[in-house]
């Protein structure tokens, strides 16, 4: 096995925080490389930081590294300045466990949670010295992969990546494992690339794109079709039944530098069923699937034990809605080997009073920041968006939370929903300046954090068929937001820039053709467009027209129910009609229950399975808008005394 | 009680800061399930003092903390086996290579320590290198200009080198100079130091070899100035 350490180490003196590329992480493995193994590198297109806390690349390390036939090794997209010394000393992309070049990995495999790190992907791909487009690649070249979130629209990518792999990945990567590593053993893996590719494509949740052609209709709309009768016309995400048999990541990795969420991770449950029609991740993570009170219970006591961290997240997209959740936080906090010293964070706070005082509780060591994300300033427009949260409640949270204490806090929300109107996007500053009133009854130092961010419309959510707001019109909203939130005083807002909002939206909802552009993008220096610092609408702008195509159309179009839609060809387990009618609903103000709790309205998430929600207990969480008494009607009221408050500021 | 532990830094882990080190230290010590005394306040933190801070990728083989334990919730008899146990839980290239007891009043280690020495390998060859040190040594002064809190401040660092020897690298035919460079009433860093006299040298690696604390009639180890505790070293070896 070859590292390229001895030559990478005389240049880490000259880069910033070279920590991030040593390695060394507690529960970091270092495999011995078997020639008969399959060999993944699992790869983060972002920096060290912003890729290692990654939970499920985590998990799939694990399960890979678990299995007696698989290897796996980590990798992160090297900063610009260690790029530039790479393309300069020829170093190509590297393992941070055993510093192993990347294109000795059978499989290069990808996490994508956003689209503005496609152009790093192929950034990777290049310097690991593969072939950015797959048809240029040959069997002596790793397999590229990819899965996350952004594969539920993987077409952008399609000619450059070879597969993908849709929904949870706990099961799928060893059915891939087995498909190669019974190819590497019976058969030449270099010359049956094609076959090899047409026998992962048959495997149930992978999508092999070259396996597909893409025509297009007479008014554009991308069209695939299989080659053959031997590839399946659909592909459906895989869905793990039971999150218990899963308790990963069972050793998380514990990095020797600081990482974003530096926290031992529990994560307590996957899916939701809030039904917000703008989120993706709850659409298509369904169903809901909770682990066990004892289960999280054994893997924050073994986890903290085990890394010293003295941080503990519980995360899901929802938790303040686990089951067991009172339990648990007071559990853990109670808990003697604690002695104290271990404080727990709830990354997705519900908005009411009972969440803050749960925070409140578990916070004493330590207070941080407390959000909350309304995600829309009116009720008719919460309607809309299906978040059912009433003003009333967000006052009560907030009132709650400045009343025990707490100084500042944070709200999120989404400019350009659909049907949304000035007195909605100007309902954000006013929502904003009464939870500053309040604060002022109990702290002079009050103030109120507004972070928008422009909507993309994903796919397999009802508003799928919504044109995205131009970046006119979100830079229009951005400043009437800004000259509103000004007269307050206490209030200060922060926003997404809305030219990467325009280019999340064209990929989001793109099809192959951008493939190109994508490259195009990347040749002229377009990488780490996440980062503000080096994001260029500029490049998009001019790859687009270099590419024939418009952004206009890609981002800006409402779609209506008859076009094919470019993910047409994959299964989030929701029905299509069930996502229409939630458009339909939307646009006609109408809310949506949780359906955890209440009648099942067959979005197809649990039937098209044969599963059903697993709750750790039938009972519902107390308290809350969003809880037992969800308001379909009723959530404008507002307490008189705020009214008189927020006039006379 | 206060536990003085002299540790390495070496191989990869030299890459990381001196306050990744830190975090390090904390989440091992209770990964190790040894107690500290936490500071009173708003945000309670546990008892841990470190040396000198060392440069982000150099070496050393005598880096130095102290921490509190805290004795009721440890069983003092129990202390011979601290190094063993932290050994299971410091990452590779921290191993740990003497613990000794302090004094309940003592002086820290940051105020303590008055010079260290260094192990600088520089890519210059070596004539280049012996003159450059023989005009170093034979100089009564040494002007450096340096920034200092925004400000451009001229210094003589000629009082901060106490010694300097100058080897040849086996392996790499480098030239390395050995120095004692001065902490007190301030730290003169190796790369400052290699500034001291035209042609400035450039360093390729560095490493700590010593830290010591001139009494005024003796240069004594850090680990001097505590009581010597019974435990096997022998089980903290990776």
């Amino acid at each position: 096995m070859s590292s390229i350490w001895q030559t990478l180490e005389g240049y880490l003196d000259l880069v910033e925080k070279p920590a991030r590329y040593i390695g060394l992480e507690q529960g970091a493995q270092t495999p011995s490389h078997k020639q008969s193994n399959v060999a993944w590198l699992l790869t983060y297109p972002d920096v060290y930081e912003v890729g290692l806390p990654n939970q499920g690349l985590q998990i799939l390390y694990e399960i890979l590294n678990e299995s007696p036939i698989a290897e796996a090794e980590r990798a992160y997209a090297p900063w610009v300045d260690l790029e530039e010394i790479m393309r300069r000393e020829r170093i190509p992309l590297f393992s941070v466990d055993t510093h192993r070049p990347a294109n000795e990995f059978d499989v290069i495999a990808f996490n994508l949670s956003s689209e503005l790190v496609y152009t790093n992907l192929i950034n990777c791909l290049d310097l690991a010295g593969v072939p950015v487009m797959s048809s240029d690649r040959d069997g002596k070249h790793p397999l590229i992969g990819a899965g996350g979130h952004c594969v539920y629209n993987p077409e952008p990518l399609a000619d450059i990546v070879d597969f993908f792999a849709l929904g949870d990945g706990e099961e799928v990567v060893s059915d891939i494992t087995g498909v190669i590593h019974q190819f590497k053993s019976s058969k030449s893996v270099s010359q049956n690339r094609h076959e090899l590719l047409l026998e992962l494509s048959r495997i149930e949740g992978v999508y092999v794109p070259s396996m597909y052609e893409s025509t297009y209709d007479m008014n554009g709309a991308q069209i695939l079709k299989p080659i053959n009768d031997e590839v399946p016309e659909l592909i459906e995400k895989r869905t793990i039944i039971d999150l218990e048999e899963w308790p990963y990541p069972k050793e998380q990795l514990v990095p020797i530098t600081e990482v974003v969420h530096d926290r031992l991770n529990v994560e307590v449950f996957r899916g939701c069923t809030r039904g917000c029609r703008f989120c993706q991740a709850g659409m298509i993570t369904r169903p809901v699937r909770e682990r066990s009170d004892e289960q999280v219970r054994t893997m924050i006591q073994s986890g903290l034990k085990r890394t010293g961290y003295d941080e503990v997240a519980l995360t899901s997209l929802s938790t303040a809605d686990y089951s067991g959740i009172k339990d648990v936080v007071e559990e853990t906090v109670a808990d003697p080997v604690n002695c104290g010293q271990v404080s727990i964070s709830l990354p997705s706070l519900r908005v009411d009073a009972f969440t803050v005082d749960i925070a409140a509780s578990i916070q004493n060591a330590r207070r941080t920041g407390l959000t909350f994300a309304p995600e829309a300033g009116t009720w008719r427009m919460r309607q809309v968006i299906n978040k059912l949260i009433r003003e009333e409640d967000l006052y009560g949270a907030v009132e709650s939370a400045f009343s025990q204490g707490w100084r500042r806090m944070k709200l999120y929300f989404l400019i350009g929903l659909p049907t949304e109107t000035d007195e909605d996007t100007l309902g954000i500053a006013r929502l904003a300046a009464n939870c500053v009133a309040i604060g002022k009854r109990y702290t002079s130092a009050a103030s109120v954090t507004v972070s928008v961010g422009g909507f993309v419309p994903k796919p397999f959510t009802p508003f799928q068929w919504f044109g995205q707001n131009t970046l006119e019109e979100l830079n229009r909203k951005v400043h009437m937001l800004k000259d509103e939130v000004r007269k307050t005083k206490g209030v200060k807002l922060k926003w997404h820039d809305p030219k990467a909002t325009l280019v999340e939206g064209i990929l989001s909802r793109g099809d192959r053709r951008l493939g190109e552009v994508l490259k195009e993008v990347w040749s002229t220096g377009g990488t780490f467009q996440e980062w503000s610092e080096y994001f260029n609408l500029d490049l998009w702008i001019s790859a687009m027209e270099k590419a024939d195509l418009e952004y206009e159309w890609f981002a800006y179009r409402h779609r209506n129910v008859e076009e094919p839609l470019p993910w047409d060809h994959l299964d989030a387990g929701l029905y299509k009609d069930f996502l229409w009618q939630e458009w339909r609903d939307a646009l006609e103000e109408k809310g949506l229950e949780d359906c955890r709790w209440t009648p099942c309205y067959d979005c197809g998430a649990c039937t098209g399975y044969g599963l059903d929600h697993v709750v750790a207990s039938t009972s519902p969480p107390v308290g809350g808008s969003q809880g037992t008494w969800q308001d379909l009607d009723n959530g404008s009221f507002a307490p008189q005394l705020l009214q008189i408050s927020s006039k006379a500021r | 009680m206060i536990l003085r532990l002299q540790t390495t830094k070496v191989g990869k882990i030299r890459f990381a800061s001196h306050r990744d080190i830190a975090k390090v230290w904390e989440r091992s010590l209770r990964r190790a399930e040894i107690p500290l005394v936490y500071s009173e306040g708003f945000s309670p933190r546990p008892k841990i003092a470190f040396g000198l801070a060392l440069p982000t990728g150099a070496e050393s083989e005598c880096e130095y903390l102290d921490f509190h334990l805290d004795d009721q919730k440890y069983e003092t008899s129990n202390i011979s086996s601290i190094p063993e146990v932290l050994t299971k839980v410091l990452p590779e290239g921290i191993a740990i290579t003497g613990m000794v007891k302090m004094q309940s009043k003592y002086i820290s280690l940051q105020q303590s320590v008055t010079s260290t020495v260094w192990e600088i390998q520089v890519k210059e060859n070596i004539e280049v290198v012996n003159k450059w040190v023989n005009l170093v040594l034979n100089s009564k002064e040494l002007i450096v200009e340096r920034t200092r809190k925004g400000k451009k401040v001229v210094d003589d660092i000629r009082p901060y080198i106490r010694e300097i020897e100058l080897l040849e690298s086996t392996l790499m035919k480098r030239p390395i100079i050995q120095a004692e460079l001065k902490t007190q009433p301030r730290s003169l860093r190796p790369s400052e130091f290699l500034t001291s006299a035209e042609p400035n040298l450039t360093m390729v690696k560095l490493r700590r070899l010593k830290q010591f604390i001139d009494t005024g009639d003796n240069q004594i180890d850090p680990l001097d100035l505590g009581d010597c505790l019974d435990f096997d070293l022998e089980l903290c070896s990776p």
